[in-house]
Formats: structure tokens, C-alpha cells, sequence
């Protein structure tokens, strides 16, 4: 009898290597966490906020965070709940236990996407390139999170700290916006002294 | 970049959404009396207008909700968006409207 082992590889593993830092701005790839999305009424809003640990926000744009675990307002009855270093499956029944009496809907998604942090003062410039939301701090102040493009993949995004994001991508499109991003900080990557005259 | 009002996120650049064909058609309560005309005239026939256009529009990247616009067809102006199942606004600024046929002349 052969016995499989399944062992979840991060998708940015193999592009993330070797990554130069800038004091500017700076990539990491963020630890693996358990992600459900919850879909539900009003009536089990409150439900699955105790269910999870984290009151779900109703704002819209907001993520709530407590204790290592966030909640995203993706849409008026969708949230994206993230636990890092949880088990997914064990948050999942847990989760589910709780939420058998309302009609709602959850679905574990943790192996869809792997997350990944931006950071320094010019990575709102760096984001740009591909994504033109106003990313100024009036616009998207800490604390606001949404789903929108950057350059041909569909991210999640959220500002942690003034000049902190964090991106969550889906694993197939994960080396791609890693790059894309490395290659929009090249001008940052080298001091001016360093650089060949061309 | 057109901006676009979701009416739960915001303006939004154009980008982020994707277009659902015109507004308020009304599903008939009982297809099956229909004869043939008139159901093909529920599913093809669309009103095609120079001018004031309602229409669906999704935030697919986004909320990922559908809702309400009214465009100007001739200009590409926005007039208002609003939520599915709001009744359209009315009556539409007439300021924008007359801007709007103005500028479409000119096209």
C-alpha cells in the first residue's frame, strides 16, 4: 500500500527567493492562514461573527482584526474571514457546528489564494502600476480593504498600516503579481550612484 | 478612465466592472400563455437609444453586485446609478441631459 502525503507548497515559494529589499519598498510573502468565505443575511451576520471570534464589519471596504484573525467586507452579504496558523478544516467544522441553525452559506478557500505583504514609502506608487484605485491614505485609510485588479489578475487588497499592504491572490496568479510588483520597484532597488551609465 | 459610482463601494474605475445589457425588463409572470412574438420580443428585442440608456451594470471586481445606471449612450456620461429594485431616478437633472444631447450632437 503507498501512502500519499499532500503538503501544501506556497505558491510564491519559488519566485519570492532570493528577493532584494529596499528601505522604499520591500515584498514578503505573508504566512500560510485558514480562509472561509461567509455568505449570509443579516440575521446570521451577528452569528458568524461569534462563531469566528472577530465581529464581522458592516461598513463597507473595512476588515476588522483581532487576536491574529481578520474579517473582510467584500460585499454587502460576503466576507472573507482569514485565521493565520489555524488549521482550516478544524476552523471550518467548528464554524459550521455554530452556524447550523441559520441559512447561510461558508466554504473553506483556504488553498485558493496565498497572501503577500507590501512595504515602505513608496509602495502606493508601486501599486499604481497596475492598480488604479486612489490609494492615497484620504481614499484608503488604514484598516479599508477591497477586492479590485492589478494589472490582468483580480487581487484582494488592504492597507494594515500607512505604508503596509497586504495582497491576497489566487495561487495560479500569484508568481505573476509577484513579479509584476518586483519589476515595478527596480527603480528602487539600486541607489542612483549604483547604476550603469547608459 | 471612466469612473463609475457603485452604489455600495464608491466611484470605482471602469475597469473594475463589467456590463449586464439593459435595465428593468421584466420577466413575464407566465411564459407559457405567450405566443411566439411576444416571447421572442422579451428575449431579443432591446431598445437602442441615442441618449438616456438604463442599463445593469456589475461591480464583478469589486462587490461583485449588479445595479442601475443611467449613461447617456451619445456622451458616455453617467447620469446616476442606483441600487437593483430602486426605482429609477427621476425626473433626470435636466442640466446633465441638455449637456448630454449637446455634447452628442458634436459627436
Amino acid at each position: 500500500m503507498v501512502e500519499a502525503t499532500i503538503v501544501r507548497v506556497n505558491s510564491l515559494a519559488a519566485v519570492s527567493r532570493d528577493s532584494a529589499s529596499s528601505p522604499q519598498v520591500s515584498l514578503a510573502v505573508l504566512p500560510d492562514a485558514a480562509k472561509l468565505v461567509f455568505r449570509g443575511r443579516p440575521s446570521s451576520i451577528g452569528a458568524a461573527g461569534e462563531a469566528f471570534g472577530v465581529e464581522l464589519p458592516q461598513t463597507a471596504n473595512r476588515f476588522r482584526e483581532a487576536a491574529g484573525r481578520k474579517a473582510y467586507w467584500l460585499g454587502p452579504d460576503e466576507w472573507l474571514l482569514e485565521a493565520i496558523g489555524v488549521d482550516s478544516s478544524e476552523l471550518f467544522s467548528t464554524m459550521s457546528e455554530k452556524l447550523a441553525s441559520h441559512s447561510c452559506s461558508l466554504v473553506d478557500v483556504s488553498h485558493r489564494s496565498d497572501s503577500m505583504a507590501i512595504r515602505g514609502p513608496m509602495s502606493e506608487y508601486v501599486l499604481n502600476h497596475g492598480c488604479p484605485l486612489d490609494l492615497s491614505e484620504r481614499a484608503f485609510p488604514v484598516g479599508m480593504c477591497t477586492r479590485t485588479i492589478l494589472g490582468k489578475s483580480p487581487i484582494v487588497l488592504s492597507r494594515t498600516e500607512q505604508e503596509v499592504f497586504h495582497l491576497d491572490v489566487w495561487r495560479s496568479f500569484s508568481p505573476y503579481v509577484w513579479s509584476f510588483l518586483d519589476e515595478a520597484r527596480q527603480e528602487f532597488l539600486h541607489d542612483q550612484s549604483a547604476r550603469s551609465p547608459t | 478612465m471612466l469612473l463609475i459610482k457603485c452604489p455600495f463601494c464608491g466611484p470605482r474605475p471602469e475597469l473594475e466592472f463589467s456590463y449586464g445589457g439593459q435595465a428593468h425588463i421584466a420577466r413575464p409572470k407566465d411564459p407559457a400563455s405567450l405566443d411566439d412574438e411576444s416571447w421572442a420580443e422579451y428575449l431579443y428585442i432591446r431598445s437602442n437609444p441615442k441618449g438616456l440608456h438604463a442599463e445593469r451594470w456589475r461591480h464583478i471586481h469589486g462587490c461583485a453586485r449588479f445595479f442601475n445606471v443611467q449613461r447617456n449612450t451619445a456622451s458616455d456620461a453617467i447620469v446616476a446609478t442606483y441600487k437593483i429594485g430602486e426605482e429609477p431616478p427621476k425626473p433626470v437633472d435636466p442640466g446633465l441631459e441638455e449637456w448630454s444631447s449637446r455634447s452628442g450632437a458634436a459627436l
